[in-house]
């Protein structure tokens, strides 16, 4: 399946394999090694990717253009065809997203007690949380504390993450395992019971909690069916475009559009709690990405606008592996569970360039040195360059069958395009992956601005600078069940405000006009343009 | 969607990568020249389609996709994931819509997991006459008909093991004569075996005890009020990794 001219580097590959597995593992770089490594071949650090806000909560400070023109954007549907004096639904708790975190949200929200409705973009389920293979972390094996996982956390953030909510996340952690265990979760496990847990970069105990290799799939489906049982009211293929807030400023419900039919309609709520994940799919700086089709920093864009503060938006997750070959899934991801499992990673040259498992941005980066400023990268016929992920190696290292025992999903997408990868390696180069920053909350998942919740993905400020592996299906349970149960008691004591309506936009396009915005840059953009420019068409929500 | 305007300047579209040699693909009828290596999500929006349905996560995962086609001069329907199946010359192709299913509600958590419980929830599992139609048209290669043959003699650990890769598409029960509804039946069996089978995990239990009995809160109290220098000391120096 590979071409003869990748086939010849696989030759090389294979001639260095005994003499890598004798050499063992590769030493970790030292905090010098490593900053001068970020600096040099880190997308975060390149000075033109980025510029300064100009409007809203964080003005003056630097983002990715990309996100600063989702952020710095008029909104997309003139806010006075909304009538908030007649919403279609009233609620007590307003969820926005349907992944693990808005699900959870809702979930224990109901538990609560609280009247609720979950509004998603596209399916219930239909969401980042569906595609995590790798893993979810959590401190509960006897060598391990909360405490180390928290040093582990912090390590991987520069120990730049608000202590608060890494705390939070490593104490709730074994209770959320305990919890997605009683729902049904099928945890790899001993036959005693036992966790199977293993290593994801960056961590100092083997503590990554696996369902074969579909972990975010199986928790979901399992949230989603609970859902279900539970009764809760959905509503799918309904957009959030804006928050609606009273003049006080408090959030108070939120503005939709109906995908199918383009009816324009508001929920009124007593607080809203926003999970509308990441912003993989605005491609920052051209690079493709692992996320799903909705990830698009609808959420992002809506707080700021109401108001809220965010963390953290100069720094996003390049995951190192990225697909590089077959073209007809680059920037999907290749789980770290396949380096876990102990593939190296390889150069042109058959040599290995860096210690497989340290933290994401290092490893990100020194493929990326590998395969500019060393010219030690795989071309492929479309003219990618990659490294490869020696993955027949599992097989050596875990005995035959291991590839497909614990990678059957990873194996199944290669396989469709004929590569086996218990046989051959496979490529791979850094893909867009992940929002480290996002939404200020505190760790009760409040936001700074009144009634409005954040969970999940869109929130900011538990991983610092950079997240771990299986931190993020972690931070989306444990925020998204702080959010619920707090959106929920709060509720109780709000009551429905007259004054219901957009009374932040008002300030907002007053700061885009003397900004000089143009009037055709437009948010939240809700899908990715993957048209030919010439069959571009704007969204019209006749109403 | 507005245009967009940005300050990075026109980037070539990641997703739409032109190239060489077209295929021709008909959508709905429509014939439309596109790349033929790509998939026949990104054929269908390198012919302008936007999705707004039937698009998910566009990584194999979620289910969203399934696709029903056929080629030129054959009678025979095939189906796939619109998102992992290259487009062929002479498609014919729809995008159907998800499938209504029934799914019984229940609370997991007073379910017993005897032979009879995935029976008694879904009685049609009975009604199987063996086609084998699920199996065949399975994009996860799943033996559909062989679990549920194990959910009709219940085996419930044999269901939840065989069907663990279903992504809950909804194509094979848009096969079944007998109207089954696999991926229902699957799941439950799934969360029965994961919540009452498999046994739970007891390192799990101590350490919510001495969670809750506060066991960790003064270590985590002077982990959080240290600088960043005394954190970085501890990281790099003092933090010993449990080998592979
Ligand atoms: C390929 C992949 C692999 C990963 N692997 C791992 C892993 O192994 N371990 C780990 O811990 N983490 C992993 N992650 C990260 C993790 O899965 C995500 O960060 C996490 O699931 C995000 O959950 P969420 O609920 O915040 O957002 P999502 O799950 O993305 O859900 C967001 C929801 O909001 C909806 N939405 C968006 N905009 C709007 C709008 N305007 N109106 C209404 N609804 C809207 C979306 O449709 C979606 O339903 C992975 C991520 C990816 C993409
Ligand atoms: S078992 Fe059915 S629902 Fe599951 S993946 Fe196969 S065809 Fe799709
Ligand atoms: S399609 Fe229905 S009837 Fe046919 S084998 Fe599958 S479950 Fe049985
Ligand atoms: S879009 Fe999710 S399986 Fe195809």
């Amino acid at each position: 399946m590979y071409p003869p001219s990748m086939q010849e580097s696989i030759r090389k590959l294979e001639a260095t394999r005994q003499e890598r597995i004798r050499q063992g593992k590769i030493p970790l770089l030292d905090a010098e090694a490593k900053k001068a490594l970020l600096k040099s071949f880190h997308p975060d650090y390149i000075e033109t990717s980025m510029r300064q806000l100009q409007v809203g909560p964080n003005k003056g400070d630097r983002t990715p253009h990309e996100l600063a023109d989702v952020l710095e954007a008029w909104p997309l549907v003139d806010p006075k065809r909304f009538d908030p004096a007649r919403p279609k639904f009233t609620v007590d708790v307003l969820v926005i997203g349907g992944g693990g975190a808005g699900v959870a949200a809702a979930l224990t929200a109901q538990e609560n007690g609280a009247r609720v409705l979950l509004v998603t973009k596209l399916r219930l389920g239909d969401a980042n949380t569906m595609m995590a293979q790798g893993g979810i972390q959590a401190a509960d094996k006897e060598n391990d504390s909360p405490e180390r996982h928290y040093l582990d956390v912090l390590g991987g953030g520069h120990f730049k993450n608000i202590p608060e909510l890494a705390r939070a996340l490593v104490t709730d952690a074994p209770g959320i395992i305990a919890w997605l265990e009683e729902l049904g979760v099928m945890f790899d496990k001993k036959p005693d019971g036992t966790m199977i847990t293993i290593h994801g970069g960056g961590t100092s105990r083997k503590r990554m909690h696996a369902c074969r290799d579909y972990t975010g799939a199986e928790i979901m489906r399992t949230l989603r069916d609970e859902f279900r049982n539970r009764r809760i009211e959905a509503l799918e293929f309904c957009a959030a475009l804006e928050l609606l807030t009273d003049d006080q400023g408090a959030c108070c419900g939120a503005a939709f559009v109906n995908l199918d039919t383009n009816e324009l309609f508001t929920v009124r709520a007593k607080t809203v709690i926003l999970a509308t994940g990441g912003c993989g799919r605005l491609h920052i700086q051209g690079f493709p990405c692992t996320n799903h089709y909705g990830a698009t920093a609808d959420g992002l864009v809506l707080a700021y606008r109401a108001g809220a503060r965010l963390v953290f938006i100069d720094t996003i997750q390049y995951h190192p592996t990225g697909v590089a070959y077959p073209e007809q899934i680059v920037g999907q991801l290749i789980t770290e569970k396949v380096r876990g499992l102990g593939a190296h990673l390889v150069n042109v040259q058959g040599n290995r360039f860096i210690y497989e498992l340290e933290s994401r941005d290092i490893t990100a980066s020194a493929i990326i040195r590998e395969c500019t400023e060393r010219g030690n990268g795989v071309v492929t016929p479309t003219g990618r360059v990659g490294v490869w992920l020696d993955t027949p190696l599992i097989e050596i290292l875990k005995g035959e069958g291991a590839v497909k025992k614990n990678l059957p999903a990873m194996y199944h997408q290669f396989a469709r395009f004929g590569i086996y990868m218990d046989k051959e390696p496979i490529l791979t180069y850094p893909t867009q992956h992940y929002q480290n920053g996002g939404i200020l909350i505190n760790d009760q998942g409040e936001t700074g601005v009144k009634n409005l919740y954040a969970a999940g993905e869109v929130a900011g400020g538990i991983h610092g600078r950079n997240r771990l592996m299986g931190n993020s299906l972690l931070d989306i349970l444990v925020f998204g069940r702080r959010a619920g149960r707090s959106a929920a008691e709060k509720s109780k004591t709000v009551s429905f405000d007259q004054t219901a309506g957009f009374h932040h936009l008002q300030k907002f396009q007053a700061e885009l006009k003397t900004a000089g915005i143009p009037r055709d840059r437009c948010a939240p953009i809700l899908f990715p343009e993957y048209r030919r420019p010439e069959l571009q068409t704007p969204f019209v929500f006749a109403g | 969607m507005a245009k967009r305007t940005s300050r990075t300047g026109k980037k070539k579209p990641v997703e739409a990568q032109p190239a060489g040699e077209f295929v021709t693909i008909y959508v709905m009828g429509e014939a439309y020249q596109v790349p033929k290596e790509l998939t026949i999500m990104k054929a269908m929006e390198y012919a302008g389609y936007r999705f707004i349905r039937g698009c998910g996560c566009r990584g194999g995962f979620c289910g969203a996709c399934g696709t029903v086609y056929r080629t030129r001069d054959s009678y025979k329907l095939k189906v796939g994931l619109a998102c992992q199946t290259v487009v062929e010359d002479g498609m014919y192709l729809t995008q159907i819509p998800f499938y209504p299913a029934n799914k019984k509600e229940y609370d997991i958590s007073q379910l017993q997991p005897d032979t009879q419980v995935l029976v008694r929830h879904y009685p049609e599992l009975m009604r199987c006459i063996a086609c084998n139609s699920c199996t065949k048209i399975c994009p996860q290669d799943i033996d559909v008909m062989g679990y549920i043959q194990a959910a009709i003699r219940g085996d419930i650990a044999r269901v939840a093991d065989m069907s663990f890769d279903c992504i809950m598409c909804g194509l094979c029960a848009s096969r079944c004569p007998a109207e089954i509804v696999h991926y229902n039946v699957a799941l439950l069996a799934r969360r029965l075996y994961g919540a009452k089978i498999a046994p739970r995990a007891s390192h799990l239990v101590r350490r919510l005890e001495e969670i809750n009995s506060g066991k960790f809160e003064p270590g985590l109290d002077r982990l959080t009020r240290m600088s960043e220098a005394e954190l970085s000391r501890l990281y790099y120096q003092e933090r010993d990794i449990e080998p592979e």
